[in-house]
């Protein structure tokens, strides 16, 4: 736990604070993306390489496009809402995320993920990750890619619908 | 002696660095070799920039510049005092600090991209297990800011030039890492030196390069077509068309801003033929076994400059491409036939070594091509027209 | 097959390049201001007065008649009659312009002036390096300005100018001879008149034969 990491962990969560707190909803997920790119820092300070290439390819280049084409294409104006950025019920909320991090909190460390052995850490290699996605865990890997055709069959078939409808 | 020639640089830095102490050589080696991707590759660009007007003017049927300097060689550095004495004018309803990240950040990631190319032999600034994947995660993070360029601007046709241009990115980043994915099965890893290491061997001569395979020649092919678009250029210009769209995402740019965009694109695109080189060329490797005393760092370059002459003489030769049909060829033509590539390089590895290979691979795929195109050439048979009135 | 044309284009385009470097043909740029084309006969950008002989004075062909002025679409030319006259190119006297401005940022380069002017005194220059920093009378050209000589409308455009020559020539041909035939039939008339008073004292009729010749003045 070095300076690398306070220092990667501070970014993080600046950026996922000002993601929250900014009023300008496209500054917001300009900030999320900062919140990503953090993340990223920390996997791969772990020696997480596979996992903090693969989130900066899928996260940043992909994700955060995907929100930024969704707010342009679905909120016109870039004013602020008046009352604010938080909302009445803000306490209901900060107390329901402070539950779901405790409750996810206790469950890394009572695992055996939890405790971190120094020398007991391997070096995961890429060609060790792709072995277990296609030995050991080919069924959620096959689930997924089933996930993701539906999930794009379904916006091919709502384009298509819309299309249709027009005519 | 002629290993001297080729490790000169890097015994150039072992050199440099042994007057320091130990603790801190390691530190200082990585930043004698950023300082040389810093140094070197703006001067590559302004040379590329210069061959492109030149190269274009001549095409066309015209001289280039050939005022500045003899023949016009000083021209990159009258462009750049151009630019630099500029004024730098911002939008007044421009949201400014997104205004001014985006050409930064454009620069910084096309920087990053560099940092894992090999080359030379022994001369690459960070060897790292899964370079492939990191130089992939920097050319999506270019989207982000051409994104952030558009809409910071304020300006419709700014919006619409990021938009499209974000979309052609995002369509071709696809074929771009599924025919870049055939190399890694290849050689069986994701990093860099180790591609550059298994196209360096030698069979009557002739070198390895997986550009002289039938699935790396239709890999390349592929892999051109996506690098084109997703460096934005020509046949894929539109976001920047200037006939269209004034500048696209970069209108609201003036100055030294517009000039850190043009030296992010042009950065852009000799990354990404560094990359090409790397994976299908043979990288830093000589094109014939005879030839292999020339240093290893000539071969990278010449060949780098090589696909950038390409690159400009396909942009003198062909017309633009409408956003829907750069779209439809993407994800209609480009991408199926890169999973088909995979397949046959499955096929490829399936049936050993031997001629019959060859024959097998060859034909599928150039059969699979021809009656592609076929398909796609043949005319629409329009019926007659309909008309719909407004009620 | 797909991709062939893109190939031949390709192919089209190497032709190109190669061939700016080696043949005239292909590469048809002109490296201005160090290589000029030569223009052709037809060129025209602005008007000029034409003079005959060396003094542009006295040889101004214009006699102010002022139809240039009336016909000019955008009205740019200005002319002012003189008071006196001088004579033209076949001696016969006619006034001149004392005034004669062309605003050149105004003239559109119709070439209504020329094809209208009776006595080929206005015709179209070539010259087209005009560019002058003085904003304000830089481009109103008066007649010292305008004035140019036969010998330069040769240059410019030697079909026509010979031409106009030709048809000039012509004229004075007619004029001299009309000129001659009126004087002999004069001198006939006056040797008639002489005849039948010969008792008359010979030198009336001797001073009044030699008629003025019409065609002196003008050489």
């Amino acid at each position: 736990m070095g300076i690398a990491f306070w220092l990667i962990a501070a970014f993080t969560i600046a950026g996922a604070l000002a993601a929250v707190m900014l009023r300008n909803l496209v500054h917001c997920a300009l900030a999320l993306t900062v919140a990503f790119a953090g993340l990223a820092g920390l996997f791969l300070q772990l020696d997480a390489q596979f996992a903090g290439f693969a989130q900066i390819l899928v996260y940043i280049g992909a994700v955060a496009i995907l929100v930024v084409f969704a707010i342009l294409l679905t909120r016109s104006s870039e004013t602020p809402k008046d009352g604010g950025v938080f909302s009445r019920t803000w306490f209901t909320g900060l107390a329901i995320a402070a539950g779901v991090f405790a409750f996810i909190g206790w469950a890394l460390l009572e695992s055996q993920a939890g405790l971190p052995h120094e020398a007991a850490v391997p070096i995961a290699t890429v060609q060790m990750i792709g072995s277990a996605l296609m030995g050991r865990y080919v069924l959620p890997l096959e689930i997924v890619a089933l996930l993701l055709t539906a999930a794009l069959i379904g916006a091919v078939i709502v384009a298509r619908h819309e299309k249709e409808g027009t005519e | 002696m002629l290993e001297k020639a080729d490790q000169i640089f890097v015994l150039l830095k072992d050199w440099v660095v042994g007057f320091l102490p130990t603790a801190w050589q390691g530190a200082a080696g990585v930043v004698l070799g950023v300082i040389g991707i810093i140094s070197v590759f703006p001067a590559l660009f302004a040379i590329a920039v210069l061959m492109e007007r030149k190269g274009l003017g001549r095409m066309q049927n015209r001289l280039g510049p050939n005022r500045v300097g003899p023949f016009g060689i000083l021209q990159p550095i009258a462009d750049a005092i151009k630019s630099l004495t500029k004024e730098d004018i911002v939008p007044l309803n421009a949201d400014a600090a997104v205004h001014f990240l985006a050409p930064v950040y454009l620069v910084v990631v096309a920087f990053m991209g560099f940092a894992v190319l090999p080359v030379g032999r022994n001369m690459v600034l960070v060897d790292m297990d899964a370079s492939l994947l990191f130089y992939f995660a920097m050319g999506a993070s270019t989207e982000v800011s051409i994104f952030m360029a558009g809409w910071s601007s304020r300006n419709k046709y700014s919006l619409l030039g990021a938009m499209r241009a974000v979309a052609q990115m995002i369509s071709y980043e696809v074929p771009l890492l599924m025919s870049s994915v055939v190399i890694v099965m290849i050689t069986g890893s994701l990093s860099l030196v180790k591609i550059v290491e298994a196209q360096n061997q030698y069979s009557w001569g002739l070198p390895h390069w997986y550009i002289f395979t039938p699935w790396g020649f239709a890999a390349f092919i592929m892999y051109a077509i996506a690098a084109t678009a997703e460096t934005n250029r020509s046949p894929f210009d539109l976001p920047e068309g200037e006939s269209e769209l004034v500048a696209g995402y970069f209108t609201e740019y003036s100055g030294f801003k517009f000039a850190l965009f043009f030296l992010g694109e042009y950065l852009g695109m000799l990354s990404i033929s560094g990359l090409g080189t790397t994976l299908f060329l043979g990288g830093w490797s000589a094109p014939l076994e005879i030839l292999t005393w020339v240093p290893s760092w000539i071969w990278f370059f010449s060949k780098v400059m090589l696909s950038i002459v390409v690159l400009i003489w396909v942009r003198g030769t062909l017309p633009r491409l409408r956003q829907d049909q750069l779209m439809n060829f993407a994800w209609k033509f480009v991408l199926p036939m890169t999973l088909l590539n995979l397949m046959v390089v499955a096929l490829w590895r399936f049936m050993g070594d031997g001629w019959p290979r060859w024959i097998v691979c060859s034909a599928i795929l150039l059969l699979v091509y021809v009656a592609a195109g076929r398909l796609g050439m043949r005319r629409k048979h329009f019926g007659p027209r309909s008309y719909r009135y407004a009620e | 097959m797909l991709g062939e044309g893109i190939l031949k284009g390709l192919g089209e385009t190497a032709k190109n390049f190669v061939g700016s470097f080696v043949s005239k043909e292909r590469m048809t740029t002109v490296e201005y201001p160090e290589q000029r084309i030569p223009t052709v006969e037809n060129a025209r950008v602005f008007p000029f007065l034409v003079y005959d002989g060396s003094n542009w004075e006295s040889g101004l062909r214009c006699v102010a008649c002022q139809i240039c002025e009336k016909e000019c679409p955008p009205k740019c030319i200005y002319i002012e009659k003189s008071k006196d006259k001088k004579p033209d190119y076949v001696g016969k006297l006619q006034i001149y312009p004392a005034r004669f401005d062309i605003d050149v940022s105004v003239c559109m380069s119709c070439q209504i002036c020329v094809e209208v002017c009776p006595f080929e005194a206005i015709k179209m220059d070539t010259d087209f390096e005009l560019s002058t920093d003085d904003r304000f009378g830089g481009l109103l050209y008066d007649r010292e300005q305008l004035a140019r000589s036969n010998e330069y409308y040769h240059e410019i455009h030697p079909a026509e100018a010979a031409e106009v020559d030709a048809r000039l020539a012509v004229e004075k041909a007619k004029t001299e001879a009309k000129a001659k035939a009126a004087a002999e039939a004069a001198a006939a008339r006056t040797a008639a008149a002489a005849k039948p008073e010969e008792t008359a004292p010979a030198t009336k009729p001797a001073e009044s034969s030699p008629a003025p010749k019409p065609a002196g003045g003008g050489e």
